[in-house]
């Protein structure tokens, strides 16, 4: 059969997906004795810049692990998924983890969305589950571990520094999602506890790009500082359009969500100098693990690497609190592992000491309040051992061991 | 042997080999593939209520992705407040359907078509989107369901047997709905087209101005094509909930809704079977594509890695080489095989001498 | 009274910055009746090629006005001539080409900036309205606004070029008769198309960041602009980008951002509904 040249790249296609499909699956074979740990994080899709430096250090967490001689004997082989930022791939990936490649870990998720959607599959298929990322606090769930920070433990000291640096009207800007509403909440809180006023909340979708209007409208407001709790590419545009607006210099800001995703090396410093932000870790932090570990991680990675996020280093000390669970409980086995945790397992993680508070299973962690100069992150004052308040408000897992669900904390 | 016969060989084959398929995969295959197939099955309710609409109707809807967020959200809220599960699963088919009646009359006895149509359906989608997307604090329920705002609705119930609230559905259950209901769909939606209504919506989509003069009202008919995709888009949604036992509004999003318009292309449109293909070739590709990514840097690695820039490249070719869609093409092989095949046999007969009758 | 000008200068960016994202698909759509979904794509490379000549010395100015639109008007012209070149008629698979050349631009940038690319911040400080102050490089917008659509009016109402993209546009094969050639014509007009996105891309780098997924924020309002303008191209990009932008930035300023949003979509769904062919489709009808 005469076959011409069209048809010919037809046919060619069609198989060269079937096969680099098939490859894809036949890649999936596993040797059968390791430990096997899977990491769910957005490495497309827009939530990527806050996704890949995660992967990064979970990558160097396994490495590292493997290196010194693996976990229980075995060596532990990490599997990566990529959702793109569909809610649906996250619980395909979920179950496939937790299913087929039957991981004795995941790690992941990076919004409350995400994570609220492998929650339930995770607890459903019984695999132990480490939410990495800071968030709005409130969960509640015996099968899975918390490592970032919550409102109780940055926006509580925060706030009361701000005031006294700067004064006591504050305007909030926020994201308009979860995370965004209930740090809003918390701030109002903290801010009328210190004796302060809250002008306006202000809530934005996460695409939008024209603060004009808000800016003219914080300009009308005249308060001492502004508090923000944006998320997300589009939203850096604020900084830009308020610092073009020549607000810089007047209006100082203060805000939990800033630097994140790097937005201190993508501005420039006359757009974002002065800022004060409260995270548990930085990558100037001045302590002999860090400084070890930060040279560890330019040399896997590059001296040029960005910055070594708060989430990034939350996944590492998700990693590393798992791994330590597993070595005292001596198995993988997940109630085993969880039932050791809960003992109040802790490590000297770069950020500092980090311990796994048992009724919560959120943990206790350093914090610090730095400020934004020329690109940097200064730290200006600590606050050791925050203990998850928020959380602890409403979750007690000890006493209550099948609670499941994720508290709406009321004020 | 003709083409009606032809059809209906086609049909059998269909179905024999769905009920196969229904049958003998929770046997052979472990949990996780069940799980991954009952996505793709439901993923292809979706794609055929888009196959109808536009497909057959010619009805360029950029917005079906509010139909089925519609029915996950109205599964989702009524089992909340309602428990059991009869009532809540025809809601999440009603409503959109009734939202499509609302939308479609706006529409259609609006006279308005094509590209605009598409616009407005998009900005309905959009609008959604956007307002249930700010449904986060505790205030915004109705009855005992919060709309959760961005974080959605987790933790949904699953169907149960009707009337019997205890008797949920479990995994291999959901598998066994979910494709009993694609297969209904897709019979369901053969017999529609064959019938009377299915001849007409054709004939108002290849010419409206002269389905008009013949005396058929083409409003009417689309506005009724319109609701039945929005029914059956609905129909996903509510199983979609179960599946995945959350909804959250990226349902209503542009990336959801573009992607059925995708696999619709892909599968070809004009065909029923195409657009299950086409979704189910898409879903599969994405999720490989994400998963298993590699670990560390090298450069190579991390390009093959690269999800959009591989299924980007793909679309595009596919485009390029395979331009009417899978199945169109796949039949063109098939009738150029058979017409070689024919152009064979003929070859060899002599021709008959001339004056010997 | 500070405030009247203040809304008024707020109101014109809103209505100039629609205007601008949505020039270069009103001449791609209006000309070859293309549905670019990789629109977004185009503004968002036009971003990156700003930030790279700043970062490479040249002046913000030059990288914004002339490096910016060149850069995408060769790319436009080479995707024109390796994809869209072979489907012309065929709207429907259009729209799947774009959108997988949307998705692979996107995989492209990220794979060769990766996820924290260093920005430029807007020059030109900013200047005083009574109690309030503001950015002058709003101004700018508007003012790059008005000169685009004004020369995009012009070359098509006054040169060769243009009488003979409007020819092509209204008749292909009659232009085709009379000597033109319509490929070559519809070649260049999406180079131009493409160009003038990244242009818009570039100016608005300085106040609205750039990232590889950038482009989502774009496409569905241009797309709107540009549907919601009809047929003809200056006069219905003007006129939507006014209306839209007008209603946008009116909400916004009287409830919040989120409501400011959804009445611009709104405002879309009654356009279209009281004038089903968009705005040139009833008033400005012999417009350009």
């Amino acid at each position: 059969m005469k076959v011409n040249r069209r048809e010919f790249l037809q046919r060619a296609t069609m198989a060269t997906a079937a096969a680099a499909g098939a490859g894809a699956f036949a890649s999936s074979a596993l040797a059968a004795d390791t430990i096997k740990v899977a990491g769910i994080h957005d490495l497309s899709g827009g939530l990527d810049i806050y996704g890949k430096p995660m992967v990064d250090a979970l990558t160097l967490a396994v490495e590292e692990t493997n290196a010194a001689g693996g976990l229980l004997g075995q060596q532990v082989t990490l599997i990566n998924y990529d959702p793109q930022s569909s809610m649906q791939l996250y619980t395909q990936f979920a179950q496939q983890a937790a299913l087929k490649d039957k991981v004795a870990v995941v790690h992941g998720g990076i919004t409350s969305a995400s994570r609220e959607v492998i929650r339930p599959v995770l607890d459903k298929f019984k695999t132990l589950y480490f939410y990495n990322t800071q968030y709005e606090g409130g969960v509640c769930d015996r099968d899975q571990f918390d490592t970032g920070v919550t409102p109780a433990q940055t926006v509580e000291k925060l706030v009361p520094y701000a005031m006294k640096k700067w004064g006591k009207k504050v305007y909030v800007v926020a994201a308009d999602y979860n995370y965004g509403q209930i740090t809003s909440q918390w701030v109002k809180k903290y801010v009328t506890e210190n004796g302060g006023e809250v002008s306006s909340i202000d809530f934005f979708p996460l695409d939008v790009t024209n603060f004009g209007p808000t800016i003219s409208k914080i300009q009308a407001a005249k308060p001492d500082f502004v508090w923000s709790a944006l998320v997300g590419g589009a939203h850096i545009s604020f900084y830009r359009q308020w610092a073009a607006a020549g607000m810089g210099a007047s209006i100082p800001m203060a805000s939990t969500t800033f630097a994140v995703g790097n937005e201190h090396i993508v501005l420039s410093p006359e757009e974002c100098n002065g800022m004060l932000v409260c995270y548990n870790y930085f990558q100037d932090l001045k302590n002999p693990v860090n400084q070890a570990f930060v040279e560890r991680f330019h040399k896997r990675f590059g001296a040029d690497y960005p910055n070594i996020t708060e989430l990034a280093m939350g996944t590492y000390q998700g990693f590393s609190l798992w791994a330590a669970g597993v070595k005292k409980a001596n198995s993988i086995d997940r109630l085993k592992v969880i039932e050791a945790l809960e003992t109040g397992i802790h490590i000297d993680a770069p950020s500092g000491l980090v311990t796994i508070d048992p009724p919560t299973h959120h943990c206790i962690l350093d914090v610090h309040i730095a400020e934004v100069k020329d690109k940097k992150l200064n730290v200006l004052e600590d606050f050791a051992q925050q203990k998850p308040s928020d959380t602890a408000a409403v979750c007690n897992l000890i006493a209550n061991p099948n609670d499941n669900q994720q508290y709406v904390i009321k004020f | 042997m003709n083409v009606r016969a032809l059809n209906f060989v086609g049909l059998a084959i269909v179905g024999i080999f769905g009920l196969a398929f229904l049958v003998l995969t929770p046997r052979f295959l472990d949990l996780d593939a069940v799980l991954e197939l009952t996505v793709y099955m439901i993923m292809a309710i979706l794609a055929l209520s888009l196959a109808l609409v536009w497909g057959y109707g010619g009805i360029l809807c950029f917005g079906q992705s509010a139909f089925f967020g519609l029915g996950a959200y109205t599964y989702a809220i009524a089992m909340f407040n309602v428990g059991e599960s009869t009532i809540p699963f025809m809601m999440a088919m009603a409503v959109p359907a009734a939202f499509a009646a609302l939308l479609g009359y706006f529409i259609f006895y609006g006279r308005i078509s094509d590209v605009y149509l598409g616009v407005i359906t998009l900005t309905v989608t959009l609008i959604l989107f956007n307002s249930i997307n700010s449904t986060a604090g505790p205030e915004f329920h109705i009855g005992a369901a919060k709309l959760g705002g961005f974080n959605g609705i987790p933790g949904i119930p699953s169907l149960n047997i009707p009337g019997d609230k205890n008797a949920q559905i479990d995994l291999e259950g959901m598998f066994y709905l979910s494709t009993a209901a694609l297969l209904a769909t897709y019979f369901g939606l053969r017999l529609l087209l064959a019938s009377r209504f299915g001849r007409i919506i054709v004939g108002i989509r290849e010419n409206e101005r002269r389905a008009e003069l013949l005396g058929y009202d083409p409003r009417a008919y689309k506005l009724a094509t319109f609701t039945i995709g929005a029914a059956l888009a609905g129909l996903a949604g509510c199983l979609f909930a179960n599946w995945g036992s959350f909804v959250s509004p990226t349902i209503f999003g542009l990336a959801q809704s573009a992607q059925i318009i995708i696999w619709v292309i892909v599968g070809g449109r004009g065909t029923l079977i195409g657009p299950i293909i086409g979704c189910i070739g898409i879903q599969w590709l994405s999720a490989s594509l994400g998963a298993n990514q590699p670990a560390g840097s090298g450069s190579w690695a991390s390009l093959l890695s690269n999800a959009p820039l591989i299924l980007g490249a793909i679309l595009i070719a596919f485009v390029l080489l395979v331009p009417k869609g899978l199945l169109p093409t796949l039949g063109d092989w098939g009738q150029a095989l058979l017409r070689q095949r024919a152009r064979e046999a003929v070859a060899g007969v002599e021709p008959l001498p001339v004056g010997k009758e | 009274m500070d405030f009247v000008v203040l809304l008024a200068i707020q109101v014109l960016y809103a209505i100039a910055s629609l205007a601008l994202i949505s020039i270069g698909l009103a001449i791609i759509f209006g000309m070859m009746r293309v549905i670019n979904l990789a629109h977004g794509e185009f503004l968002m490379l036009g971003g990156y090629a700003a930030i790279v000549a700043t970062s490479h010395g040249v002046s913000i100015w030059i990288a914004m006005l002339v490096v910016a639109p060149i850069v995408v008007g060769i790319i436009g012209v080479i995707v024109e001539r390796t994809i869209i070149r072979f489907l012309y008629g065929r709207i429907i698979d259009t729209m799947l080409a774009t959108w997988g050349l949307s998705l692979f631009l996107v995989g492209l940038t990220t794979a060769i900036f990766g996820n924290t690319t260093v920005g430029i911040s807007a020059p030109l400080g900013s200047f005083e309205i009574g109690a309030y102050r503001t950015s002058a490089y709003t101004l700018f917008v508007i003012a790059v606004a008005i000169v685009v659509l004004g020369g995009v009016f012009s070359v098509l109402r006054w040169t060769r070029l243009g009488l003979i993209a409007r020819g092509t546009m209204q008749n292909a094969n009659m232009a085709a008769a009379l000597g033109v050639n319509p490929p070559r014509v519809y070649a260049v007009t999406f180079g131009i198309g493409a160009a003038l996105s990244g242009l818009a891309g570039g100016v608005l780098a300085p106040v609205s960041g750039v990232f590889p997924t950038i482009g989502v924020a774009y496409i569905a309002k241009s797309f709107i602009t540009v549907i919601g303008g009809g047929a003809a191209i200056v006069a219905g990009t003007a006129s939507a980008s006014a209306l839209f932008g007008a209603v946008n930035q009116f909400a916004t300023f009287a409830t919040t951002p989120v409501f400011g949003e959804v009445a611009l979509l709104a405002a879309a769904i009654v356009l279209i509904r009281l004038l089903p062919q968009g705005i040139t489709g009833r008033f400005f009808r012999r417009g350009i």
